[in-house]
């Protein structure tokens, strides 16, 4: 602060509190609605404080979901969504990890052309190459399984030069102490790179839980058995299915349920959170 | 550049098996498989495919449909980018004059991000929705009747808020940072000189913080262009009469519900040549800005 303003002070708490308020709008309205009953909305009148249908309304979605809407209750699609989020959160930092120890601490032939294969992955988002992606998929009978959930989106450039980032930061007197005490390659991996990125890893694995979380072209692609649903792919289906039937009360308890994990990753997990976030963009 | 290194020449290629083997499997192939297919035409029941040149980009560029996404496309990721980061510079602007209450202020802004854009787009979808929504009815006391099932307009404006709104976080969290790294030596000193907050705020912060909003100028088309499928598939689906058909969708629906395979192929090269060119520019000139 340069110098006392009053006014501008109160006018940038004004702002603040408005901006918190537009931002938080939309939640507080799907809030609302997942606590009343179908009938409420039909008075023509919008409910704007939270009705007595809390518990009832979540522990359907939760338990039972919509029969005809032809998703399984909501619970099984958040443990899908679950597998999939963690699955590709360890293993794309499992895969860049290794990756980037190779081409920082080798030397070998055709290490550059390795390197450039792994960055056209950032060139190339699933959107772009969907119809054939998934056409591989298909044919490798990997339809409706988790594996085929996570694997095709496994590959990360961005993962990868973080990790590379990291590693050039190590000085080398660690490795040569390490070389000397007779500790090969995967020993000083596992004993001093390992060790030494945790909170980088910590932070790498909340941006890609969030990122495997919210995951919905290629769920709503590659399943068509509901018992591989995830729950932000399964939205859609269920906000379909009751469009000539408005049972928004069960659709919003159903989105809030879908942005409750990653939400609470990030509130929880700011500081990594941020670290990630900030590292992963550079 | 390591001067100490390791010795070994197969553990090397056993460290970069898995990614390169998903790298090849899910990425370059099937890129490789849209480039080839985009030179071919199937007959409609697939079994026939003959090389046909150019001509299904050439389709493409005498096709109203494609021309008018591309149009959306630039109207919509201009839109979103603005709303987005002149929300967020706003927010940051004003956070960055508090002192205690920073970090409350700044977990009540960077929670969306957390929010998927297709839950995104339903909660928004929700909001606006004409018979039991809230804004309309709102909207309705002051005259307007809002529709966008059937208005363009509506349909539009409902998008970019969608997305717009989910992106505020990230924005505000970069600007943040990039306004604590504006030196208060050079504030104090215009202060000194006699520049009010308004002066100082354009003539100072602005130019310094220029680096953090290319970066998130580039970030943002790119999320517009390529992250938002979900808001666009979970509200409008593209329309009313192709009114928020964006590319990515289109590259999706002639794909998959269309079945026009070389169509979809052409238009996933000219997405991929997209991609490259933003990558390109955010690698050679946000990296050397940023070092300023």
């Amino acid at each position: 602060m340069i110098e006392n303003r009053p006014g501008l002070n109160l006018l940038a708490h004004l702002t603040l509190m408005l901006g918190v308020a537009i931002v938080a709008l939309p939640v507080w309205v799907a809030f609302v609605a997942s606590t009343h009953t179908a009938t409420d909305f039909m008075s023509g009148t919008i409910p704007l404080w939270p009705g007595p249908h809390l518990i009832e309304n979540y522990s359907q979605m939760l338990g039972a979901g919509v029969s005809t809407s032809g998703t399984p209750p909501v619970g099984t699609m958040m443990l899908n969504s679950l597998i999939m989020a963690l699955l590709i959160a360890c293993g794309k930092i499992a895969i860049s990890i290794t990756s980037a120890f190779a081409i920082v601490y080798f030397r070998f032939p055709l290490r550059n052309m390795a390197f450039w294969c792994i960055f056209i992955t950032m060139m190339l988002p699933v959107e772009v190459r969907i119809v054939p992606t998934f056409q591989v998929v298909a044919d490798l009978g990997m339809l409706n399984s988790y594996a085929g959930l996570s694997i095709p989106l496994i590959a990360s450039a961005t993962a990868t030069f973080l990790f590379r980032q990291v590693f050039l930061t190590i000085p080398d007197e660690l490795t040569e102490a390490a070389r000397i005490d007779g500790a090969g390659p995967m020993k000083f991996f596992r004993d001093i790179l390992l060790p030494l990125s945790r909170t980088n890893i910590a932070a790498l694995f909340v941006i890609l839980f969030i990122y495997g979380w919210n995951q919905y072209l290629w769920p709503l692609l590659i399943t068509t058995s509901s018992d591989y649903y995830t729950i932000v792919a399964g939205i859609k289906r269920m906000a379909d299915a009751v469009d000539g039937l408005p049972q928004w009360h069960l659709v919003m308890a159903t989105a809030m349920l879908a942005m409750l994990p990653p939400v609470a990753v990030v509130i929880g997990m700011q500081r990594l959170f941020v670290k990630g976030l900030v590292e992963t963009e550079k | 550049m390591k001067r100490t290194l390791f010795r070994n020449q197969l553990l090397p290629w056993l460290l970069l098996a898995p990614q390169l083997a998903i790298t090849f499997i899910f990425f370059l192939w099937p890129a490789a498989q849209a480039v080839r297919q985009s030179f071919l035409r199937q007959d409609a029941f697939g079994i026939n495919t003959t090389f046909v040149g150019l001509s299904n980009f050439q389709a493409l560029w005498n096709s109203p449909e494609y021309l008018n996404s591309l149009q959306v496309t630039a109207v919509f990721a201009v839109l979103v980018t603005v709303l987005s980061m002149g929300f967020a510079l706003l927010l940051a602007v004003a956070v960055d004059r508090m002192i205690r209450s920073t970090s409350v202020y700044t977990t009540l802004l960077v929670w969306p991000y957390a929010v998927a854009p297709a839950v995104a787009g339903i909660l928004w979808w929700f909001i606006f929705n004409p018979t039991i929504g809230v804004m309309p009815y709102f909207l309705d006391a002051i005259g307007y009747d809002w529709n966008h099932i059937s208005s363009k307009t509506d349909a539009m404006t409902l998008v970019v808020i969608a997305s717009a709104w989910k992106q505020i976080s990230y924005n505000f969290l970069f600007f943040v940072a990039g306004l604590q790294s504006v030196p208060a030596s050079l504030r104090e000193a215009a202060a000194i000189d006699g520049a009010g907050p308004v002066r100082r705020f354009f003539d100072i912060t602005v130019p310094l913080l220029s680096p953090t909003t290319f970066f998130l100028l580039v970030v943002n088309i790119v999320y517009a262009m390529f992250d938002t499928f979900g808001v666009i598939d979970a509200t409008t689906e593209g329309g009313p009469a192709q009114a928020t058909n964006i590319l990515v969708y289109k590259v999706y629906f002639d794909g998959f519900v269309g079945q026009n395979m070389g169509s979809s192929a052409a238009q996933s090269v000219i997405l991929m040549l997209i991609v490259i060119a933003l990558t390109v520019v955010q690698f050679r000139y946000v990296e050397k800005k940023v070092a300023y």
